[in-house]
């Protein structure tokens, strides 16, 4: 029997998680588990706290409540450098509903938001106030009871962030592969590179053989090709519906390049 | 079993129901209030037979928590029609052969009017874009696309 | 609607182009129930007190089932029932029995084990949908985990695990061969003749027809001791059939509403779902409703069945072929459902809509492991149709000709004898390939433009059926015992031969069941030119109103009552009709079983009492169900 529980502050509702309870966010993945008899949660927790939907600057980086969804960041301008990876996001509907917090927690091959965030230095805050590196969150998150509050992340100039979607199916389509790069080049040369893949294992990533061999060359063909060249390194492939782990180590290196030079730019 | 009070808005109608704890939104509409015009495909957001318009945006009511719509305004294909008249998206999709079983007819007619109400007159891509969280297996796209160009200028824009 | 060309000028004078509806665009008939979201799919009904049936199933691909432990289960809150395959009145079926087609191979629940991943061992019936899913992971099955076979040539070597127990060697019967063969002429003379050897294989995986409405139906009480069943199927009256047979129940007691389906393809035929939905209204007397969820839709919802063919063929120097032989193999998952049929529909299309000389055929219905195969949009046709024109293209490529060309070069016409020995008449591909090209900006050269269907077809061999070499390699459980090839011809020297013009003896349709069920061709309009004077016969008249009229008995013994009509004589050997007497004032049935039949006449069917149209008590609506709402 399920149980939901509503609370008018985030603080209060994380107070309330226990064992077998999960937070709702938009719904997308939690009600898709209910609707099919998922055995792991019998309590639903919610909150009607509007500072989970906050898009505000704090100290030159940016924040989003984790209840912000992705039409609302295709809405602000304040966000504009993400709008193109909300947009690859499921379908108008879909982008009504799916929150920030909840792609952080969305398994394989799901969490495109997250890749992202992941190569924006994302950092997640939680609802006690503490902080925690995205990466570190992705490595806890099977175990984790307490509730993102919100997101932050950098925020980019010019062309450094680039994102690209690799799906069979489009305009809207599960991602085999994405990737997102922040190319910072303060003064011609790659700087402070952060690479992150999704749907290349079982949680977004860092690829950082990727961002060594960028690290410090130009944007250019000789340097991207060093990259494209590790771009599957050391990595852990799904071999799943959508793709092999083959084919995902032979494309990697292509989509890696283009996005690189140029064609993952929106 | 618990049963949550749940006050909205159906169709223009206000209404209030019991609806289980934890159940969704198509359940909900379907079983307890009667509207049987959204449709299961999925039960999982892949694909959009249970699109609904919460205050005019398309939801996935599959996905959709059903106390989630207390105070606010469902919209469904059993309400598009004024008395006898139909919507000018039903006409179209009527005129231009656009249903085959009809299955994913209710979603893509919500996902449609949500569209044509922001945007009264839709570039053909936008349309795509519109509907492109709806599946459809019988007419290959093009009719529905058609139908829904067809429609646009002909809905008055909903004011922001 | 206006993107459609018709190309009336094709074949024009045969056919009256007067037609007032077929052929001009309409709105269809129940679009305005889709745009309204009024049209009754089979779960737009409402029930008070519906109960919800779902299934324990296979993790594995081939287990045998230990022991079921549902006691957890049973005692969760909101369960009404636990179905085991017990409670299947009649747990074994195979869906073509309808057609006596077959021998019943599969259990509505599995009682002893297990032959695909998603099969059901279980069913519960709870009062929600999250309480049946609740209770079924409450469920402990105990599994004898077995080796497993998912591809078809390695389920046809002697060491394959045996995935169907009622057919054992991993292979549907075809007459005495574990294959479908066909023969017509002599390929390997043919192929010793020829010019060039062109060769291939080609594979398709299984495709899920993947409808938007997922199958599932609604069976509940009615009130005069009928069940009535809501249900998506696309066959109607295969799904009321196969319920009757699963449930030992009279048809008669079975009310089955369809024709709303929200898409089908083929992937509602099975039947699966109604017999499972009146079994939970039979077990608990409530409304139950069984339903594929997506997952189930596309994992256990049989696919179209995946075929690998191998083309030989063997080709003359100016094109055309004089030989072509094939191999197919249909996986037709653990168990036959229409996958022995789609192998039939395949071998009578072979060797396409091309005329070829020499044609042989060996093609294996095979068992495996993986889900059941079953229909879909043109299944057992359209997987060799890619073959096949694949192979055109690469043999076109061979001899150097244009493939249009060389299809139309090679294609039957009107009057050529096929492969199965019937004569080919309205063939149209060299007009379709003419019409392709031009629509495609591909010139042809203007004597293939010019050439027609109704020219050059059914002259000298083409309409001949040629002395045709035959061979007895594969017979049922050889292959189980060693290792064979499966070529036409492979594997052993000895060859027969069947005169040229032996059209082969007809296997007798099925006897009529009852004399006055044959079909009156002057009462439909149809007068066929006869070669011998009918015997005389009264004109039929047509009563809409009458009870049916008793069954006249061709036996010495004169009908006790009268028929008001005769119907003509059939065509195939039978006794001859007792003309009937002057209409007596009120026909009734006859008072006893017929006494006598010439001895050695086949039995026709005899229902214990006369058919009767159903009951009607004044006062009681026949489409009234226990409880509903809308």
């Amino acid at each position: 029997m399920m149980t939901v529980d509503t609370y008018d502050t985030l603080a209060e509702a994380n107070r309330a998680m226990q064992d077998r309870s999960r937070f709702l966010g938009g719904g997308t993945l939690l009600m898709r588990a209910v609707n099919y008899g998922d055995q792991s949660f019998q309590r639903i927790v919610r909150v009607r706290d509007a500072s989970m939907h906050e898009i505000r600057s704090e100290g030159g980086r940016i924040l989003l409540g984790a209840g912000v969804t992705m039409s609302r960041i295709i809405a602000s301008p304040d966000v504009a450098f993400l709008a193109p990876v909300a947009r690859l996001i499921g379908g108008p509907a879909i982008r009504n509903m799916a929150t920030v917090g909840g792609n952080l927690f969305a398994d394989h091959p799901y969490g495109d938001m997250t890749v992202a965030l992941l190569a924006l230095n994302g950092r997640a805050r939680m609802a006690d106030g503490s902080e925690m590196d995205l990466e570190d969150l992705l490595n806890r998150r099977g175990s984790m009871r307490s509730i993102v509050s919100a997101v932050t992340v950098d925020r980019p100039t010019g062309d450094e962030f680039r994102f690209k979607k690799v799906s069979r199916t489009k305009p809207k389509g599960v991602a085999l592969m994405s990737i997102a790069a922040w190319l910072p080049r303060p003064g011609g040369r790659l700087s402070g590179v952060r690479v992150a893949y999704g749907a290349m294992g079982p949680t977004p990533i860092r690829v950082r053989a990727v961002e060594q061999a960028l690290e410090g060359g130009n944007l250019d063909a000789s340097t991207v090709d060093a990259a494209a060249r590790v771009a599957a390194e050391g990595l852990n492939l799904p071999d799943d519906a959508l793709a092999s782990a083959w084919y995902r180590r032979e494309v990697a290196p292509v989509h890696l390049k283009r996005l690189l030079l140029g064609e993952g730019r929106r | 079993m618990a049963k949550k009070p749940i006050s909205f808005t159906h169709n223009g109608r206000e209404t209030a129901v019991f609806a289980e704890s934890g159940s969704n939104l198509l359940d909900m509409l379907r079983r307890v209030v009667g509207d049987l015009s959204p449709k299961y495909g999925c039960g999982q957001g892949t694909c959009g037979s249970c699109t609904v318009l919460i205050d005019g945006e398309p939801h996935l009511s599959c996905l959709t928590l059903a106390e989630t719509v207390e105070g606010r305004n469902v919209e469904t294909t059993g309400g598009l029609q004024r008395g006898p008249d139909l919507h000018p998206l039903q006409k179209a999709f009527m005129e231009g052969f656009s249903a085959q079983c009809g299955y994913c007819t209710p979603g893509m007619l919500m996902a449609a009017k949500a569209l044509l109400d922001r945007n009264p007159r839709p570039t053909r891509e936008e349309v795509i874009e519109a509907i492109s969280g709806n599946l459809c297996r019988c007419t290959g796209y093009e009719p529905i696309v058609d139908a829904i160009m067809a429609a646009s200028g002909q809905v008055s824009g909903r004011v922001a | 609607m206006s993107s459609i060309e018709f190309r009336k000028d094709l074949f024009a004078d045969e056919r009256d182009d007067n037609l007032n509806e077929i052929g001009k665009p309409t709105i269809r008939q129940d679009i305005l129930g889709h745009v309204t979201g009024r049209s009754p799919f089979y779960d737009d009904h409402l029930f008070d007190g519906l109960l919800h049936m779902r299934c324990v199933r296979s993790p594995h691909h081939h287990a045998r089932i230990r022991s079921i432990d549902f006691s957890a289960a049973q005692r969760m809150p909101g369960v009404v029932r636990i179905v085991e395959a017990k409670d299947v009145p009649h747990n074994l079926n195979t869906l073509l029995s309808l057609l006596n087609f077959g021998r019943d191979d599969e259990p509505l629940i599995a009682p002893k084990k297990v032959a695909y991943i998603g099969e059901p061992v279980l069913a519960i019936i709870a009062e929600t949908e999250r309480q049946a899913r609740d209770a079924i992971a409450a469920v402990r099955v105990d599994w004898e985990v077995l080796p497993h076979v998912l591809d078809v040539v390695e389920a046809l070597k002697p060491g394959a695990p045996s995935v169907n127990e009622v057919y054992p060697n991993n292979t549907f019967d075809y007459g005495p061969y574990d294959h479908q063969k066909l023969r017509f002429g002599d390929v390997e003379r043919a192929f010793q003749e020829a010019d060039h050897i062109v060769e291939g294989e080609y594979q398709m995986s299984p495709i899920e027809q993947a409808p938007m409405e997922t199958a599932g139906a609604i069976a509940a009480p009615e009130t005069n001791d009928r069940y009535v069943c809501y249900t998506s199927t696309q066959a109607l009256f295969f799904s009321l059939g196969t319920t009757a047979k699963l449930m030992n129940m009279a048809s008669s007691r079975l009310h089955f509403v369809g024709g709303t389906v929200g898409g089908g393809f083929g992937g509602k035929v099975d039947s699966i779902v109604e017999p499972m939905s009146v079994l939970g209204a039979m077990l608990t007397g409530r409304p139950v409703k069984f339903m594929w969820d997506r997952e189930e839709e596309m994992q256990v919802g049989a696919p179209r069945g995946a075929e690998r063919w191998r083309i030989k063929d063997g080709i003359a120097r100016d094109g055309r072929i004089i030989a072509r032989s094939f191999t197919g193999f249909f996986d037709a998952g653990a168990y036959i459902r229409l996958s022995s049929y789609a192998v039939q529909k395949g071998v009578g299309h072979l060797p396409g809509p091309y005329s070829i000389p020499n044609v042989a055929a060996n093609v294996f219905m095979v068992f495996t492991n993986r889900t059941p195969a079953t229909a879909m949009r043109g299944f057992g046709i359209t997987g060799v149709d890619f073959a096949i024109e694949c192979h055109m293209d690469k043999g076109a490529e061979t001899v150097g000709m244009d493939p249009i060309e060389f299809r139309i070069l090679n294609a039957y016409r009107d009057g050529d004898m096929k492969a199965h020995r019937r004569t080919a008449k309205n063939t149209a591909l060299i007009e379709s390939c003419q019409v392709a090209a031009s629509k495609a900006g591909w010139r042809i050269a203007p004597d293939y433009a010019q050439m027609s269907s109704l020219v050059g077809g059914g002259v000298g061999d083409r309409a001949a059926i040629p002395e045709t070499v035959t061979d007895r390699i594969g017979l049922i459980g050889e292959r189980r015992r060693a290792e064979m090839p499966t070529e036409p011809y492979a594997g052993s020297s000895e060859r027969g031969r069947v005169p040229a013009g032996t059209a082969n003896e007809a296997i007798g349709a099925a006897a009529p069941q009852r004399e006055d069920m044959q079909i009156d061709l002057a009462r439909m309009g149809i007068r066929k030119p006869s070669a011998q004077p009918q015997p005389p016969q009264q004109q039929p008249h047509y009563q809409p109103a009458s009870p049916v009229p008793p069954r006249p008995i061709p036996s010495a013994t004169p009908p006790s009552a009268a028929a008001s009509f005769t119907p003509a004589p059939p065509r195939s050997p039978a006794p001859p009709q007792q003309p009937a007497e002057p209409a007596a004032s009120q026909p009734t049935p006859p008072q006893s079983q017929p006494a006598s039949q010439p001895a050695g006449q086949p039995q026709p069917y005899q229902p214990e009492r006369p058919f009767q149209r159903g009951v009607t008590r004044p006062g009681v609506s026949r489409f009234i169900s226990g409880t509903r709402r809308r």
